[in-house]
């Protein structure tokens, strides 16, 4: 089905096989907190602070971290949700919304996103169908061709639509309301699909139900995915690559055999290691972390990790660690001194044991 | 298992009102004292009925029950007055999934923590409030005394999962319902309330029912689980049996679809369909319409819950019959 005549440009492949589908360069966004009555100085939360990369076209790049952390952030701030403090994005080649490059517009169809509150996102009032036709309706689809096209993905997620195109949302479990999520998000034909812990509210068998949709999609579509989720194990199953977050941060990232296989950051190897276990016999004995993930507001000096590193020596404090590549494997990164010999930590280079 | 410290029987629960449903369907469970059981199944199972109904926490009026619950020698049915206020968190005492359920936003946590110790207790005020500080140091509640005069909401939500678990144990019941208190949190802070959880209950002694929808959470702490489906049990058995060699088909396709390192660049194993509803059950087994063994008689007959040992079953065609327990 190739919906795409109806918009102003095609959407087609531009840049090349070899051309990332989204860069995005040091994107910001800090958000004000109101202090109390006596405080002075605003305060900020750094949500997304320096927040830079890259997915190759056609694959999925994982988001992992703790809540808060600021993945929610930087989807909306891709999805031009709200506005970042800076940062710049390139899509396919085209920088979006400079002067020669994608239009906002363009730039907004080419994207679009699934959330986790299935509710929250449908129009109660409209029938599943309607909802699905509204977006390429108010982009000049005739109506009619709107709504064979929303019967044809409800078919295609798996809700047929004789039985279900005239149902309210109100009327679907939650499992059939994130498939009508999705099947809206694939009305506007989009290269890019963010997905926001889109699977994390539903049950177990029902989520698997809706991974392998999202894969089938993947292949018949040529999507790209940018699957945000709590979840190590589904990262794990449907990511080609992998990016750890931490207080608004990238610590780590890398392709995603890297990541589980030769974690390079102490964080993230906490957050694999805090994963249950599945074997009665092999019960987790000790926690990696101790307390809850810290607040953004004031991040702690030098790398953010610092007060609750194993590792961490003075020179963590005093220095953040920039990312940097592993040997041998530039695509896997890393921001942590034990993995930068001029860092200074007397620990860097000497073996660490994952 | 001499004296089991709980023993339901039979326990059938139907709201009537706006939507009547069959929430649970002759359940019976025996927990012995000591014993973990994770409760485990999908949303809208049962699970927190099963609690709710232990508690006696539901309205009267627009509910029936059905059947026995003897919990610590008591007919919980029976309870009045005085003797169900003190079984409800001196006998039995529940966490839960959102701290706000269990805490009043206008009180410290150490002022509610003390009174529920006094209402409990002959104790003065001053050594209530001693006790109620021990309680959260023994959560591991970082500078307790300075939490103490915490108001709920000025506590992370890891602080105010383990404060609520130091509220329902200042009492040190003998059986604690755990209603899926680590669903909402980070993995990083699931796994140190698994712990927790873990460690109190080998110091104390009490028995625990944990609810889970999430079998590797269930995994960590339980000594038994318990699969339920449509408000019935279907399986239940040792952890290791459970989840090595599951016998019902439907444990065997939650496994399944339970995603691991194993599953990459495979399509999941997924369960089709989805739960049935509970206003209308099918005639027979609950999970035929979803079942790949689904016979005639299956469509036709629900399976009795049958049970040799530790383990019990409700299935006309498992995948390995009880006789053969390992
Ligand atoms: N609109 C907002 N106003 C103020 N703070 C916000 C807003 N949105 C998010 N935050 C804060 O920014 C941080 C990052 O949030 P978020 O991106 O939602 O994290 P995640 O999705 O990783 O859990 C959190 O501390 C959150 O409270
Ligand atoms: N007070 C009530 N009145 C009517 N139906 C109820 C009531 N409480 C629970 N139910 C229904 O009982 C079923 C089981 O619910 P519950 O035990 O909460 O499931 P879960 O296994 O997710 O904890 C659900 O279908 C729910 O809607
Ligand atoms: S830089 Fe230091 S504190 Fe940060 S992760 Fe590395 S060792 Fe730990
Ligand atoms: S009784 Fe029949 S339908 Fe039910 S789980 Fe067993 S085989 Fe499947
Ligand atoms: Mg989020
Ligand atoms: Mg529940």
């Amino acid at each position: 089905m190739n919906t795409s005549s109806y918009f102003q440009a095609p959407v087609q492949d531009r840049g090349g096989p070899a051309q990332p589908l989204l860069v995005v360069r040091d994107l910001k966004k800090h958000f004000p907190v109101r202090g109390g009555p006596l405080e002075r100085t605003k305060k900020f939360v750094h949500a997304v602070d320096g927040v830079s990369f890259s997915v190759p076209k056609g694959k999925t790049l994982g988001i992992v971290g703790e809540s808060g952390c600021g993945k929610s952030t930087t989807a909306r701030l891709i999805a031009r949700l709200m506005s970042a403090d800076a940062g710049n994005m390139v899509f396919d080649g085209e920088g979006v919304d400079e002067f020669g490059g994608i239009r906002l517009k363009e730039f907004r169809r080419n994207l679009q996103m699934v959330f986790q509150d299935s509710f929250a996102s449908l129009n109660p009032r409209l029938t599943i169908a309607e909802t699905i036709a509204y977006g390429p309706r108010v982009h000049g689809m005739p109506a009619a061709e709107a709504m064979r096209q929303a019967h044809e993905l409800l078919a295609r997620v798996g809700l047929a639509p004789e039985q279900f195109a005239s149902r309210y949302p109100h009327e679907l479990s939650g499992g059939q309301r994130q498939r009508v999520n999705i099947a809206r998000a694939l009305a506007f034909d989009p290269r890019l699909v963010i997905l926001d812990e889109a699977v994390a509210a539903l049950d177990k068998s029902v989520q698997a139900q809706v991974l392998n949709l999202l894969q089938e999609l993947k292949a018949e579509r040529q999507l790209t995915y940018l699957f945000i989720s709590h979840d190590l194990h589904v990262v794990h199953y449907i990511s080609d690559y992998v990016m750890v977050m931490y207080l608004g941060q990238v610590v780590e990232t890398g392709p995603v055999e890297r990541i589980y296989g030769q974690a390079a950051h102490p964080y993230t190897r906490a957050l694999l290691s805090a994963v249950p276990s599945m074997d009665p016999d092999n019960r987790t004995l000790a926690s990696p972390l101790a307390g809850d993930p810290p607040n953004p507001i004031n991040p702690p000096s030098g790398c953010r990790f610092h007060d609750r590193c194993p590792h961490a020596h003075p020179v963590c404090a005093d220095k953040a660690p920039a990312l940097i590549g592993m040997p041998g494997a530039p695509a896997h990164q890393a921001a942590c001194h034990l993995n930068d010999p001029a860092s200074g930590h007397p620990a860097a280079l000497s073996e660490i044991q994952p | 298992m001499s004296t089991p410290l709980v023993s339901l029987q039979d326990l059938s629960v139907q709201f009537f009102g706006s939507r009547n449903a069959c929430a649970l369907n002759a359940v019976n469970i025996e927990l012995g004292a000591g014993e973990v059981l994770g409760l485990l199944g999908e949303s809208g199972s049962g699970k927190s009925v099963t609690l709710r109904t232990l508690l006696r926490l539901h309205p009267e009026r627009t509910t029936r029950i059905q059947g026995r619950m003897l919990v610590d020698g008591q007919d919980v049915l029976a309870l009045r007055g005085r003797a169900l206020d003190f079984y409800r968190g001196g006998t039995v005492s529940m966490v839960f999934q959102e701290p706000g359920l269990a805490f009043d936003p206008v009180y410290t946590i150490g002022q509610q923590i003390t009174e529920a110790i006094r209402a409990h207790e002959a104790v003065d005020e001053a050594s209530a409030r001693a006790q109620a500080l021990q309680m959260l140091e023994r959560v591991q509640i970082p500078q307790a005394k300075r939490r103490f005069d915490a108001y709920p909401h000025e506590l992370s939500g890891g602080m105010r999962q383990r404060a609520m678990i130091a509220l329902a144990l200042a009492c040190k019941p003998k059986l604690l319902l755990a209603d899926e208190p680590t669903t909402a949190l980070d993995a990083t802070v699931q796994i140190q309330i698994l712990l927790l959880l873990r460690e109190l209950q080998r110091e104390t002694g009490m028995s625990v029912i944990f609810v889970t929808h999430d079998i590797a959470a269930a995994v960590e702490v339980a000594d038994r689980i318990a699969v339920m489906y449509a408000g019935r049990i279907i399986e239940q058995g040792p952890v290791g049996q459970i989840v090595r060699t599951p016998r019902h088909p439907y444990t065997a396709g939650l496994l399944a679809a339970t995603v691991g390192t194993e599953n990459r660049g495979q399509p999941l194993l997924a369960v089709p369909g989805s739960p049935p509803d509970l206003a209308a059950l099918p005639p027979g087994c609950s999970f035929a319409p979803r079942c790949v063994h689904a016979s005639e008689r299956c469509r036709r007959e629900v399976p009795p819950l049958q049970s040799v040992g530790t383990q019990a079953l409700a299935c006309w065609h498992p995948i390995t019959p009880l006789a053969e327990a390992a």
